[in-house]
């Protein structure tokens, strides 16, 4: 245990934290705007992988290649897929209850899974990083970090700060934190719910599917990928309260750190222990610890 | 006079118990998994159709239910019925109420992630752990027996005994919920579903009331962990996937939601579907994506089948009476 180790494993799980966040704060704000809760938001990280495996050929022999590329492109084909998902499987469940929202959503997995094991295949690959971002960082005298972990933590700060600039700052963001207050009073404001909503669906989509195409080349793509990162992220939302952003990153982080450290100080109990600190939580503050009113 | 609920109850256990005669043994495992689930359904529909808790974690307490019987086993000589399936509810019963305990806590769609969650904690807890023997799981090699002094009555090394055996646990299930769904205890529950507050008012103190359901759906669903491990004499930590969950809480809203026999219809009715989609005879190179088929129903039933298949029957029949009463007038 030296300090470079020590040094690592934190870079580790302040990474797996972020990304954690990404996945998580589209989730939370879906439900804390549309009151949905939707289950395939697992899948959108697994298609966002995928699409990074499966876009990346495609675009450099067609357009000469470029990992920016495929990240836009793929962005822009997340967006798409968001707005017409809302608009065919989620605009009818917002009256619904919560018991046909999981089965619904539930249903799309499943969906989803098998279509991707139709168009893809059921095999594990890997994906490699763009050759500027291949190499490794020197830490200490026998570590070493990869650039590539470094650069996704880089994306998704990024990305918090500007999902927190626009929440806060903009227009936009002031009708989506009014919408989750109190629906009906926007809508009789004279905004339009229905666009409101589908934006917000989009975007969260686009957050899950971005997460998971920047994931992809330090992790490998692999079948059921999303399931695992849905449940991590509804225990980040639960112990972060629901609808919370600022609850979102704080408990990312926290799973990031005790999942990590749990991997490599006690193997044998690694993935208990994330809901241990759940269990803990729910004792100590049911609501989660930053509960949107 | 049976009124026809109770006829088409009557009806199916009938049924239940000509099967064997008519099929081979792929017909009586098939059936016999099937009762199992329809086990696992009907403790599920005490916490979500009569209590109104949407409990995803079904799986966590049929699994453990599993490894039970089979940790609990004695290695190399039969265990007695007697003693094992209680023992395994048992242990059903108590992750249930350390379970219910904590998610209680919580509300809503809350409630849903916890339970879920909570599930997973029992996965990883068999699958990670050197307690459960990992992703191949654990083999019981010899099955328990009820035996009295030293006649065997039952063994169920034998497929026929233990189809049986899992047609009793499931009436014997079916009836257990039945009383309790007619006694004070019952209607408390239903009073929590249709108006907690009104209930909190009238001086219930809901919370106990929760957790019993709890503890009881846990054991319902510990028999049919016990029962499945004992048929199939192994256990692998698949047995507390969260699909498993998803899918028995698919069989009840499929069957139809607050009634015992939409949830054993909700089970037959999935096992159909599940053989239909994986048809080769049917779907050709497709049926090795039947989930795809699965996933669209359940979209499809959500749309257009809220109530569930007890729903049809109802709405078939108030057309029927409906068109009577045109007929007369």
């Amino acid at each position: 245990m030296t300090l470079s180790w020590f040094l690592v494993q934190c870079l580790n799980s302040l990474q797996y934290g972020l990304l954690l966040f990404l996945v998580a704060s589209g989730l939370t704000l879906i439900f804390g705007i549309m009151g949905v809760i939707n289950l395939a938001h697992g899948s959108f990280y697994m298609i966002g992988a995928y699409m990074a495996y499966a876009l990346a050929p495609l675009v450099n022999a067609t357009l000469g290649g470029g990992f920016f590329t495929t990240l836009m492109i793929g962005l822009v084909l997340a967006v798409a897929l968001g707005y017409v998902l809302e608009w065919a499987f989620f605009s009818f469940l917002y009256e619904r209850e919560h018991l046909q929202q999981v089965l619904m959503t539930y249903g799309l997995i499943l969906v989803f899974e098998e279509l991707r094991s139709i168009l893809v295949g059921d095999d594990v690959h890997g994906v490699a990083p763009p050759p500027w971002l291949a190499g490794s960082v020197p830490l200490g005298d026998l570590m070493t970090y990869p650039v590539y972990n470094l650069f996704i933590s880089a994306v998704c700060l990024l990305l918090a700060l500007g999902m927190w600039f626009v929440l806060a700052r903009t227009r936009l963001g002031m009708t989506i934190r009014a919408g989750s207050t109190n629906r009906e009073m926007v809508q009789s404001l004279g905004i339009d719910i229905q666009f409101l909503y589908r934006v917000v669906f989009a975007a969260g989509v686009a957050l899950a599917v971005l997460a998971g195409m920047v994931a992809a080349p330090a992790s490998s793509v692999y079948p059921g990928m999303g399931n695992q990162v849905l449940i991590i992220c509804f225990v980040v939302v639960v112990i972060g309260g629901i609808g919370s952003i600022r609850g979102a990153l704080l408990a990312a982080l926290l799973i990031g750190f005790v999942d990590t450290f749990g991997k490599v100080l006690f193997q044998q109990a690694a993935g208990v222990l994330v809901y241990v600190l759940m269990a803990l939580i729910l004792l100590w503050k049911p609501d989660g610890l930053f509960k949107a009113s | 006079m049976l009124d026809h609920r109770q006829i088409s109850v009557l009806l199916g256990t009938l049924a239940l118990a000509l099967w064997p005669l008519v099929t081979g043994n792929f017909g009586v495992d098939l059936v016999a998994k099937t009762m199992i689930y329809a086990i696992v359904a009907l403790s599920l529909e005490l916490l979500v159709g009569t209590t109104g808790l949407v409990c995803f974690g079904q799986a966590a307490f049929f699994g453990l239910a599993g490894y039970a019987a089979v940790k609990l086993s004695p290695e190399g000589a039969s265990a007695s019925l007697l003693w094992l399936l209680p023992a395994s509810m048992a242990v059903a019963a108590a992750y249930a109420l350390f379970m219910g305990a904590l998610s209680l806590r919580t509300r809503g769609v809350y409630f849903i992630m916890v339970t879920l969650a909570f599930a997973q904690m029992a996965y990883y807890v068999v699958h990670d752990t050197p307690l459960g023997g990992g992703t191949d799981g654990i083999y019981l090699y010899v099955k328990p027996v009820l035996a009295l002094g030293n006649v065997t009555l039952l063994d169920l090394e034998r497929p026929l005994t233990m189809y049986y055996v899992v047609l009793g646990c499931l009436v014997a299930v079916f009836a257990a919920l039945a009383l309790l769904a007619r006694s004070r205890f019952g209607r408390a529950l239903a009073g929590i579903k249709a108006n907690e507050q009104r209930m909190r008012a009238a001086g219930y103190s809901t919370y106990p009331y929760k957790l019993a359901a709890f503890a009881i759906s846990g054991a319902i669903a510990g028999v049919g962990g016990f029962l499945f491990a004992v048929k199939d004499g192994f256990v692998n930590p698949e047995l507390l996937s969260w699909h498993l969950s998803g899918a028995v809480l698919i069989m009840i809203i499929l069957g139809g939601l607050g009634h015992l026999r939409g949830a054993v219809l909700g089970a037959f009715a999935f096992a159909l579907l599940q053989e239909l989609f994986k048809s080769e005879a049917i779907f050709g190179p497709f049926a090795k994506h039947w989930l795809l088929g699965l996933g669209l129903t359940i979209i499809a039933s959500v749309a257009w089948l809220p109530h569930g298949l007890i729903g049809i029957a109802d709405s078939w029949q108030r057309r029927a009476r409906r068109a009577a009463v045109v007929g007369v007038s």
